[in-house]
């Protein structure tokens, strides 16, 4: 051990204010970490920035492609779709598997005790997760462009790229829900018990039978789904199998209502849950 | 409320449920001193850590940080934290962690420097959660003390150390206290509140039992060890007066006893053969045995 006096001199008469510089060079810090974190850690980066191109190329472009004989609509509702599904991952698992794990193991508990800047471990999450989100956006465009030809044109890239990037927040503040009552064991079982259908009943990559239509709407996936095809002008699935145009009722503005309206119930009763329990 | 104390718990009651985990606790941290908390699990030791941090809020009385309440980000940048069941982020370097700790206080120390001083330079550079048991606790510490606080709350810290790194850390913590800085610390250890309190605080039952220095610890108890090999058998060494247990370690008898001096005298006149007499004070963690144990049979008894 060294013999060297620590440098704890005037111990207590340092002023305990932080400027504004340093307060923001924390929330900064901590944003930092949580990318390199999540980035480190293979069960969560690997499925979520490495599959959702994957299978965007083999079902979206090679299968769906073939079938339909190079049809633009379809290029366009299979780059839609499969965004859509690309950015409900890094949000639900993000929040709802770190936040759980993070609860479990004591660090929500210390970082409480440390003087961490209010919110700044949630605030590093959300950012990671639209991280996430707006990296697999910006792949399945590249790997569109290259070899999807939907015929998108540039500012409808960049719309559906605002959109899913923003469209990742209500699947994270169901995540967190999630990930505020959930142990660290069962929050990956309990985000994929909404992850499947929340995906399935979206009407992501089949048309849905009649019978289990009126089921879609409780699907986040759905509305932002319809908020995309709305973007490119096509229809969706399932009126695409029944050979309709695009919906005529419920509109953009009642789906984004819905979104934002997901997003705020579940952030304030996850806030609720972790201010009284931690 | 004292003006000299950092940390301060005045008659805190906290229940859960049924649970009376602290029953009109008082606890005092005075500038540049290391107190010990002693207690058997279920004391409510980690309670009273958790009111003193602001985890949980007491049910009557208050707690108090550098007079304000812990609830204030303010106060708590004066304060580090080691906890005992804590698993930080495996992905993320040792440096990365103290970073990241460091940037919640307004002057940390350099990176570098919180790795000298706490000897884990070699480590900097491994994932969290490549490190073993102890070296984990070692990064812990370093977290603990890299914003330069005032007053250090350390948690059992030297669970799962292996001896030189817990020589390491007492070093350091007699470091911090030499150059100003006060801690509050929790152990099992007994031992280690001998080698390092200023003041011993026992806690049963959610009640501070007493609090003195470790040497008045040891004088409320003032009971005595003697140990000698001898061909005495226990059970007559039992029957003097003054000695309360006795017990034989192959040749050696271990005698423990409230008048040490009539124990000694008697093995004299007895003429039975011994050798290698040793007489010394019971430590702490008999000290601690007795006091516990007293509480609750006086709790018992009323």
């Amino acid at each position: 051990m060294s013999a060297t006096s620590l440098p704890i001199s005037n111990v207590g008469a340092a002023s305990m204010e932080m400027s504004s510089a340093k307060l923001w060079r924390a929330y900064a810090t901590e944003i930092k970490f949580e990318c390199l974190r999540a980035m480190r850690a293979p069960a969560f980066s690997i499925p979520f920035l490495l599959l959702p191109i994957v299978l965007y190329v083999l079902f979206g472009v090679l299968l769906a492609g073939n079938m339909s004989h190079g049809d633009p609509t379809v290029a366009k509702i299979m780059f839609v779709n499969w965004a859509v599904f690309g950015v409900m991952g890094p949000g639900m698992f993000g929040f709802g598997m770190f936040v759980a794990t993070e609860r479990e193991q004591g660090l929500m508990t210390l970082k409480r005790a440390l003087p961490m800047p209010y919110g700044a471990n949630l605030m590093a999450k959300l950012v990671m997760t639209t991280l996430f989100a707006l990296i697999v956006v910006l792949t399945l465009i590249a790997a569109a462009v290259a070899i999807g030809h939907p015929g998108l044109s540039v500012s409808q890239y960049f719309g559906i790229t605002l959109l899913d990037v923003a469209g990742s927040l209500p699947f994270g503040a169901i995540g967190l829900f999630i990930g505020t009552r959930a142990s660290g064991k069962s929050a990956p079982a309990f985000a994929n018990l909404a992850y499947l259908p929340f995906m399935h009943l979206g009407g992501l990559f089949y048309p849905l039978p009649k019978s289990v239509q009126p089921l879609e709407f409780i699907s986040p996936a759905f509305y932002l789904d319809k908020l995309g095809l709305w973007l490119v002008g096509a229809p969706n699935m399932d009126r695409l199998a029944n050979n309709i145009g695009p919906s005529s009722h419920g509109g953009p503005l009642l789906y984004a209502t819905v979104l934002v309206t997901i997003t705020t119930l579940f952030t304030a009763m996850s806030i609720r849950r972790l201010a009284r329990v931690g | 409320m004292n003006r000299e104390s950092l940390a301060e718990l005045s008659g805190v009651k906290k229940r859960y449920g049924a649970i009376n985990a602290l029953d009109g606790f008082d606890l005092e941290v005075r500038p540049g001193e290391l107190l010990a908390v002693l207690g058997p699990n279920g004391a409510g030791k980690s309670t009273a850590i958790s009111l003193l941090l602001g985890l949980r809020e007491p049910d009557a009385g208050t707690a108090r940080l550098f007079r304000k309440s812990p609830l204030q980000i303010e106060v708590r940048r004066r304060i580090g934290v080691m906890m005992q069941e804590v698993t930080l982020a495996g992905e993320l370097k040792v440096r990365e962690h103290i970073e990241l700790i460091a940037s919640y206080y307004p002057e940390p120390l350099a990176i570098e420097e919180v790795l000298r001083l706490t000897n884990t330079t070699a480590l900097a550079d491994r994932p969290y959660g490549k490190l073993s048991g102890g070296q984990k606790r070692q990064a812990q510490f370093a977290l603990a003390m890299c914003g330069k606080p005032a007053l250090l709350f350390l948690d059992e810290p030297t669970v799962g150390l292996d001896i030189q790194a817990r020589t390491v850390m007492w070093a350091a913590l007699r470091q911090l206290i030499h150059d100003g800085c006060s801690i509050v610390l929790t152990t099992h250890y007994l031992e280690e509140a001998e080698a390092l309190a200023d003041r011993v605080v026992v806690i049963a039952k959610g009640k501070a039992v007493t609090s003195g220095t470790v040497a008045e610890m040891r004088a409320i108890v003032g009971r005595k060890h003697i140990t000698c090999s001898t061909s005495l058998a226990p059970n007559i060494v039992a029957a003097w007066p003054g000695v309360q247990s006795v017990n034989r370690d192959r040749e050696r008898l271990e005698i423990t006893a409230s008048d040490a001096d009539a124990v000694v005298r008697r093995l004299v006149e007895s003429a039975a053969d011994f050798s290698g007499l040793e007489v010394r004070s019971a430590g702490l963690a008999e000290a601690f045995t007795e006091l516990t144990q007293t509480h609750t049979d006086q709790e018992v008894a009323s």
